[in-house]
């Protein structure tokens, strides 16, 4: 069970991040996590949304350049070491991790961890494998 | 010991090639005269007709005719020949407006086959050797022209095209590649690779044909020293017939031109008037052998040097320098000549959209150049390494083919200002020539 993460491509130019953000609250699109990673002239904005098809053809109608991509929504325990223990279970299967990002919960206690792995059936054995629960989207909202 | 390919012709005298370019232009005029309504129109235009070229030393008296006008002509005013005597098409790159499209007869392609084999034989190859082509194949004349050439020779071709460095590289392993063809830039990155993947030692390659883009010395010496090969320059048009409108011998000091099939001219690109040898002007060409195709005193807009001087290798041909950059679009950055086209030339090969700006400007009395090109749905990822890394690659690709540094940036698509919807490729804000 995946879950499906749009890619943004952002120029690292003022104003830029502010007119993404408001093009997706001006059309309603309901974001349930976003993560921004920099390089110094452009930044990658991962996000998970409610109703991916909306927001993709937005984006791609406004010029944007964005992808779709599979991730792992994992529960975790909201408390000390869990969050280090996931990691060894997938280090333990040599499996890397591209990155991660995490988004809290509505439900106290629990928060979800967004994965990237190298290999997705091999993380999702391994997760699986040891007991971890893999959510989908609808879970999520 | 040299080798020749064509040894009757490649080391006639002078007397004798003067006298089959004479025949040939003759005959040449006569059939655009007949053929093309076009060169009809500007002869008659000009006072001229097929009676006044009598032999090489009335080329001059020919109108030019330039890049524009194959456009114009676009796609069959300039055929010589019905359509359906034609076997082959290939075309130019075409970044902005209509491409060139050039046709070929067989007979075409037979002589731009053997005009590649001189140059492949010039290298050094012989039957015995495996020629690894990457140029790209398909439209573009790279690729088709060095393999046509190396069958000729007897190599055992690869058909590689470009792009895919690993199997490149390993093809050029397993196979053991002798001689290699491909872009200038491309051949300085395989270098490069080929040292990373420590594996110099299982590279037999002796050497390398390299050109369709603009290269420098220390280029050449570069991915001399790193692959271990004699690297040798190449030149063609698209619009001539492809590479191998003139090549380079073991003397390294400028390229033979192809004279039995092009005659080549220098000219004053503001005047028009032709310029002794050993003078700097605009390289113009005269195709006397084309049949589908013909070009009469084509400006090729690149600035080069003619000289005659007896060449150590044998070859009676004139010698044409490296092009020392375009007749309109040169930059000057930190005393190095910068050309658009070099940038084009790396970025196509990196699999990005020719749509790019150059921003040039001055800060701290130090020349700085920005190159602005659109992210591709292709070139992006969600992981950021892996777009990172594809951008430094392309950093490496410019300081190779540039000699200087240049800051990439990677924009949104649609965002490169266009005006009258062609792209303005440079922003000089250094203003340097004001008042
Ligand atoms: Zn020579």
């Amino acid at each position: 069970m995946t879950v499906k993460q749009i890619s943004v491509f952002l120029e690292n130019k003022p104003g830029k991040l502010a007119a993404f953000t408001k093009l997706l609250s001006d059309n309603g699109i309901d974001i349930r996590a976003i993560n921004i990673a920099e390089a110094s002239d452009f930044g990658i904005i991962r996000m998970i949304v409610k109703d991916i098809y909306n927001a993709t053809t937005l984006l791609k109608d406004a010029n944007y350049i964005c992808s779709v991509t599979d991730v792992l929504a994992v529960e975790v325990k909201d408390e000390p070491g869990a969050l280090s223990s996931l990691i060894a279970v997938l280090g333990d299967k040599d499996v890397n991790v591209e990155y991660m990002y995490a988004l809290t919960n509505r439900i106290k206690g629990v928060a979800y961890m967004i994965i990237r792995p190298n290999d997705q059936a091999k993380a999702i054995a391994a997760l699986e494998g040891s007991g971890m629960k893999i959510v989908s989207t609808e879970q999520l909202f | 010991m040299e080798r020749y390919y064509q040894p009757e012709i490649e080391c006639a005298s002078r007397e004798e090639i003067r006298k089959i370019q004479s025949e040939r232009l003759v005959k040449q005029v006569q059939n655009v005269w007949d053929n093309v309504p076009m060169y009809r129109k500007r002869m008659e235009e000009a006072g001229l007709t097929p009676a006044d070229i009598q032999s090489v030393d009335d080329l001059h008296k020919l109108p030019f005719i330039e890049k524009d006008d194959l456009r114009d002509q676009y796609p069959y005013g300039l055929l010589a020949r019905p359509l359906s005597d034609c076997v082959r098409v290939q075309s130019t790159s075409g970044t902005t407006g209509r491409r060139v499209v050039a046709f070929y007869t067989q007979h075409d392609l037979d002589l731009w086959e053997d005009c590649c084999a001189r140059a492949i034989v010039a290298a050094g190859g012989t039957k015995d050797d495996v020629c690894h082509v990457s140029y790209g194949y398909g439209l573009f004349t790279g690729g088709p022209g060095l393999n046509g050439g190396s069958h000729r020779v007897g190599c055992l071709t690869l058909p590689m095209s470009s792009g895919n460095t690993d199997r490149q590289i390993q093809f050029m392993t397993d196979l053991g590649s002798t001689i290699i063809c491909c872009t200038p830039s491309y051949a300085a990155y395989l270098a490069e690779s080929i040292h990373e993947r420590g594996v110099r030692d299982q590279i037999k390659l002796k050497a390398g044909i390299f050109g369709a883009e603009a290269w420098t010395e220390e280029m050449r010496h570069d991915i001399e020293e790193k692959l271990g090969i004699k690297a040798y320059d190449i030149y063609g048009l698209t619009e001539i017939s492809g590479p191998g409108v003139s090549f380079e011998c073991s003397e390294q000091t400028g390229m033979h031109v192809n004279e039995d099939h092009f005659i080549p001219e220098i000219i004053n690109p503001k005047t028009g008037e032709v310029l002794p040898d050993g003078e700097k002007g605009e390289l113009v060409f005269t195709s006397i052998t084309k049949e589908a195709f013909p070009l009469m005193r084509y400006r090729t807009r690149d600035i080069c040097v003619l000289s005659r001087e007896k060449c150590s290798c044998g070859r009676t041909h004139v010698k044409m320098s490296k092009p020392l950059g375009r007749s309109d679009d040169m930059l000057i950055v930190k005393g190095v000549n910068v050309f658009p086209s070099q940038i084009e030339t790396v970025l196509l090969n990196q699999g990005y959209p020719a749509n790019y700006q150059i921003i040039v400007d001055r800060v701290n009395n130090s020349d700085t150049i920005e190159v602005q090109v659109e992210m591709t749905p292709e070139m992006f990822s969600d992981n950021l390494s892996e777009v990172t890394a594809k951008e430094k690659e392309l950093v490496a690709g410019l300081k190779a083919m540039l000699g200087i540094y240049a800051k990439v940036t990677l924009v949104n698509p649609k965002t490169i200002t266009r005006s009258e919807g062609k792209a303005v490729r440079i922003i000089d804000k250094r203003n340097l020539y004001k008042g």
